[in-house]
């Protein structure tokens, strides 16, 4: 089915010259691409080609030693992980990152805890602004829950679902936190059909219903070439490709990436 | 067929919010409640309130404290006794300089000053994790004991530190008798556990847990891991001073800083995890437990001895008790390490769920 | 001056029986990644037993040696049966509160098996100073310390190339690193681990004959482990030189400060200025001088 036309609009984020380094280790060398606001842009790459990275340093998780990054007209060398959250950026791991002790609700409540303001003395007491302020922030919790279909699952310690739902229960945590720029590594891995179509219809639903731009990694050719407005394609910590699905497509650079002719 | 939720819909958040949302939880709760507060007084004799109640009322809040900081918050800490000496302490000399304060705002008080020591010993917890953190607090606990024996101001210039706890007075009411302390340290200690328990169910708690879990991912959520690891620390070490303050005025009546050993912060790190980490019942059983174990094994061995003494004419030796009681308490903590490792807490929530399912087995 | 290098001499000596306790606590986590809080328990246990077999039993030295080193080594293999292997994979937080319970329990029972009196132990060798270094520099060095020095240096020696040399030793260092890829390939764990506990109750042992003929075979022997972890932080936990070089700095410091810094707080320093020390380098290292670093991959 065809989706309807999304009015993206102009760059949101926008990375110059990231270079990241550990010891020896070249994680990225001069990355420079754009993120346009309420689009779908796709990182793709064979593996170890830096893409986790590249969201750790737009996340303020590991500091580049050169280039810039700026979100929103405001421009940083490297971002400090509560700033980030601040300004409205959330995302998904890779090797799922809940909080295995606590329930699915628990999880995503605290998707909120940047939003609560009552100190910790009023909620020790439980009333008046605390009590309120839980339960206001419990009804949009709930709103994600329906959103993502998880309703039979809120009470269920973490630990103890399949490795799916835990995937949709750390997507709702990110959602709770009313995002405008949505991180996702590898949303879909390790998913059967089902599950990634269902995955595939929420991210999409998030693009279209909230307006949240979305950056995300996969491996999954035919999901990228679906949802994905533009991509970027690293190899070895460079960028080899970018531009719309078509026309990294048919780029010879990226073919020979993924097809493991030497360079 | 008792425990059935059958019926029993929540239609609002705040009911589904509440600490027991079972009917049949709640009318428990408010029965044990009520036979705390009402029956207990008119039937227990003083042994029982002196020896064995008050103990656990107050071990009890001293474990919730340190559940909070190693149990929900992930921080262990070794040096818990070193803040209840600082609740005790502050307390007396509250109490001793400003006669003018009430006593609950001298507690308070005191209370506050534990959490102040409890942050500093706390920041070293921004650096460094697990056991290496657990070494930090060993700090505390021999720094804080030597500091107040060292400097005889604490303790009013009194040979070997020793203080003598004043009477407790309120609204020129003196609190002397077994019963009166007893329904002292009850009201405050139910205070603070309801306390305890709507701040871990709130975002403190939950940022706490999240600390615990995985920090990484809680710093990257927007969760300030400085602020909540040392609210973690003031929180619990304001509970252990409170609890020290009870212990001084409330149980013992004279203490000295070298009672608040380190064996003392083994013993709470015991009910800790015997009573299982990160639950506040779990506060209450495990506390209960180890005060009781003693007097229990000591009832066992002396009725062994009886049998024994009748039986073959020999009895086993006088220091086999408490010998034995080493034993014993190292073997159950690693037994339930093994088989349990979240203790009775865990036990009692199976047992509910057997119950809810009575009498069929499944 | 001479009395300065007294006390740092005697610091540093002091330091070496630190390391000779910091070292078992090295053997365990290096081969299973347990802290094993019950190391103090063990050296107690094992100095009691020596003795308790020569008072009580009548035994000669040379014979009792042998015999509580086989105590020991049974010790071992039953703490790795009971205790270890039921919490394969559990987090280390979780095995260092069974080795606390462990200890616990090896504390009441060598007191219900021997006794709570504290009684002395003989190993020949006086607790005087040399004469000749008396006698021509002014400074006094115990004989008693300097052997124990030289005991503890031998040990550390043949337990470094234990790990570093032999096929034992690498498969020891795999255990410790993940015990599920290591019994992956084939390493016999629960082998290994009697391997490292036998030779744990041998390093407790020395320990224990060491520190009970210096300070008496009693109850507080087992608060040795609590010197130990400063020694620990300093050198980082895995690593058998960083003891050596931990137990040197702690015990040297330690006594340092206690001579020259003490009397302007009252003195009673020595029982946490080794904490603070270690504490403030923490800050500094967290791994300390000789351990690995740890990456958290997110």
């Amino acid at each position: 089915m065809p989706t309807p036309a999304r009015r993206i609009g102009d760059v949101v984020l926008s990375l110059d010259g990231i270079s990241l380094a550990f010891g020896g280790v070249k994680a990225l060398t001069d990355i420079t691409f754009d993120v346009r606001e309420h689009e779908v842009r796709a990182i793709i790459g064979p593996n170890g080609a830096g893409k986790s990275s590249m969201l750790n340093v737009i996340n303020g998780v590991y500091r580049p030693q050169k280039g810039t990054i700026t979100y929103r007209g405001r421009q940083r060398h490297g971002m400090d992980s509560h700033a980030v959250a601040e300004a409205g950026i959330a995302r998904t791991f890779q090797n799922i990152a809940l909080f295995r002790g606590m329930s699915v609700l628990d999880n995503i409540m605290t998707g909120r805890n940047l939003k609560m303001r009552t100190s910790f003395i009023e909620q020790a007491f439980w009333w008046g602004r605390a009590r309120r302020e839980e339960l206001d922030h419990r009804a949009k919790v709930e709103e994600v829950i329906d959103f993502l279909e998880i309703q039979h699952i809120r009470k269920t310690p973490v630990g103890r679902l399949p490795y799916g739902l835990q995937k949709r229960v750390e997507l709702a945590r990110a959602l709770a936190a009313e995002p405008s720029l949505l991180l996702l590594d590898e949303p879909m891995a390790g998913m059967n059909v089902e599950e990634k179509q269902d995955m595939c219809r929420f991210v999409l639903d998030v693009n279209e219903q909230y307006g949240t731009t979305i950056v995300l990694i996969e491996h999954d050719m035919g999901v990228v070439m679906d949802i994905s407005d533009r991509v970027v394609v690293l190899d070895y910590g460079r960028k080899i490709g970018d531009g719309t699905p078509d026309e990294v497509r048919g780029n010879q650079a990226v073919i020979d990436a993924y097809l493991g002719v030497a360079h | 067929m008792l425990y059935r939720e059958a019926g029993q819909f929540k239609v609002t958040y705040a009911k589904d919010q509440q600490i027991f949302p079972i009917r049949q939880d709640r009318i428990a709760v408010i029965a044990v409640v009520v036979f705390a507060f009402v029956v207990v007084p008119l039937i227990a004799n003083q042994y029982w309130l002196s020896a064995i109640l008050i103990p656990v009322l107050i071990f009890s809040l001293a474990t919730l404290g340190l559940n909070i900081l190693t149990g929900y918050a992930g921080q262990l800490s070794l040096g818990t006794a070193a803040f209840m000496a600082v609740g005790a302490f502050a307390a007396y000399n509250f109490e001793l300089r400003m006669p003018a304060l009430p006593l609950p705002v001298s507690f308070f008080l005191a209370g506050c000053c534990a959490a102040l020591v409890g942050i500093v010993f706390g920041l070293p917890s921004l650096r460094i994790k697990g056991f290496y953190l657990a070494v930090a607090t060993l700090a505390a606990q021999f720094f804080v004991v030597w500091a107040l024996v060292r400097f005889p101001w604490f303790s009013n210039y009194s040979s070997s530190g020793v203080i003598t706890a004043q009477t407790m007075v309120m609204f020129g009411i003196p609190f002397e008798t077994p019963v009166e302390k007893y329904m002292i340290t009850l009201t405050i200690v139910a205070l603070l556990a309801l306390a305890a328990k709507n701040l871990v169910r709130s975002a403190t708690g939950r940022a706490w847990m999240a600390v615990r879990d995985m920090d990484v991912a809680a710093e990257v959520i927007g969760i300030r891991l400085m602020r909540t690891k040392l609210l973690a620390f003031a929180v619990s070490s304001f509970y252990c001073g409170i609890a020290g303050a009870l212990y001084a005025y409330a149980y013992l009546g004279t203490v000295e800083p070298e009672a608040f050993t380190l064996d003392l912060s083994f013993r709470i790190l015991f009910m800790v995890i015997i009573g299982g980490m990160g639950s506040i019942l779990g506060s209450f059983l495990g506390a209960a437990f180890i005060v009781l174990m003693p007097i229990v094994l000591n009832v066992l061995v002396h009725w062994l001895n009886g049998i024994l003494q009748s039986t073959f004419a020999w009895s086993l030796p006088g220091s086999i008790t408490s010998n034995l009681e080493l034993m014993v308490f190292g073997g159950l903590i690693i037994f339930f390490l093994i088989v349990e490792p979240h203790g009775l807490a865990r036990l009692w929530q199976i047992g509910k769920e057997k119950l809810r399912l009575w009498p069929f087995p499944h | 001056m001479s009395f300065f290098l007294e006390v740092l001499i005697g610091g540093l000596l002091s330091g070496v029986m630190y390391s000779l306790v910091a070292l078992g606590f090295v053997l365990i986590f290096k081969a299973s990644g347990v802290f094993n809080f019950a190391q103090g328990a063990m050296v107690f246990f094992a100095a009691i037993t020596f003795v308790g077999l020569q008072k009580e039993y009548g035994i000669d030295f040379w014979l009792a040696l042998p015999l509580t080193l086989a105590v020991m080594v049974v010790l071992g293999l039953l703490i790795e049966r009971v205790v270890l292997r039921p919490l394969v994979n559990q987090p280390q937080i979780t095995l260092f509160m069974a080795t606390i319970g462990l200890s616990f329990f090896i504390e009441g029972l060598a007191q219900m098996l021997w006794g709570s009196t504290p009684r002395g132990l003989e190993l020949g060798i006086q607790d005087q100073p040399f004469e000749w270094l008396m006698d021509r520099f002014n400074i006094g060095v115990s004989q008693f310390d300097v052997f124990a020095a030289v005991v503890s240096g031998v040990l550390v020696v043949l337990l470094a190339i234990l790990f570093q040399r032999t096929r034992i030793g690498r498969a020891l260092r795999a255990v410790a690193d993940d015990h599920q890829a290591a019994l992956s390939i084939g390493i016999p764990l629960q082998q290994i681990w009697a391997i490292v506990w036998a030779v744990a109750g041998f390093v407790a042992l020395v320990a224990g004959m060491l520190w009970g003929a210096r300070n008496g075979v009693s109850f507080s022997l087992t608060f040795v482990v609590l010197k130990a972890l400063p020694v620990l932080i300093l050198g980082g936990f895995e690593s058998v030189p960083g003891a050596i070089v931990g137990g040197l700095i702690i015990g040297a410091a330690e006594k340092l400060c206690e001579v020259y810094l003490g009397p302007f707080v009252g003195g009673g320093i020595e029982g946490w200025v080794a904490y603070v020390i270690a504490l403030l380098f923490l800050l500094v290292r967290p791994e300390g001088l000789f351990g690995e670093k740890h990456i958290d991959r997110v």
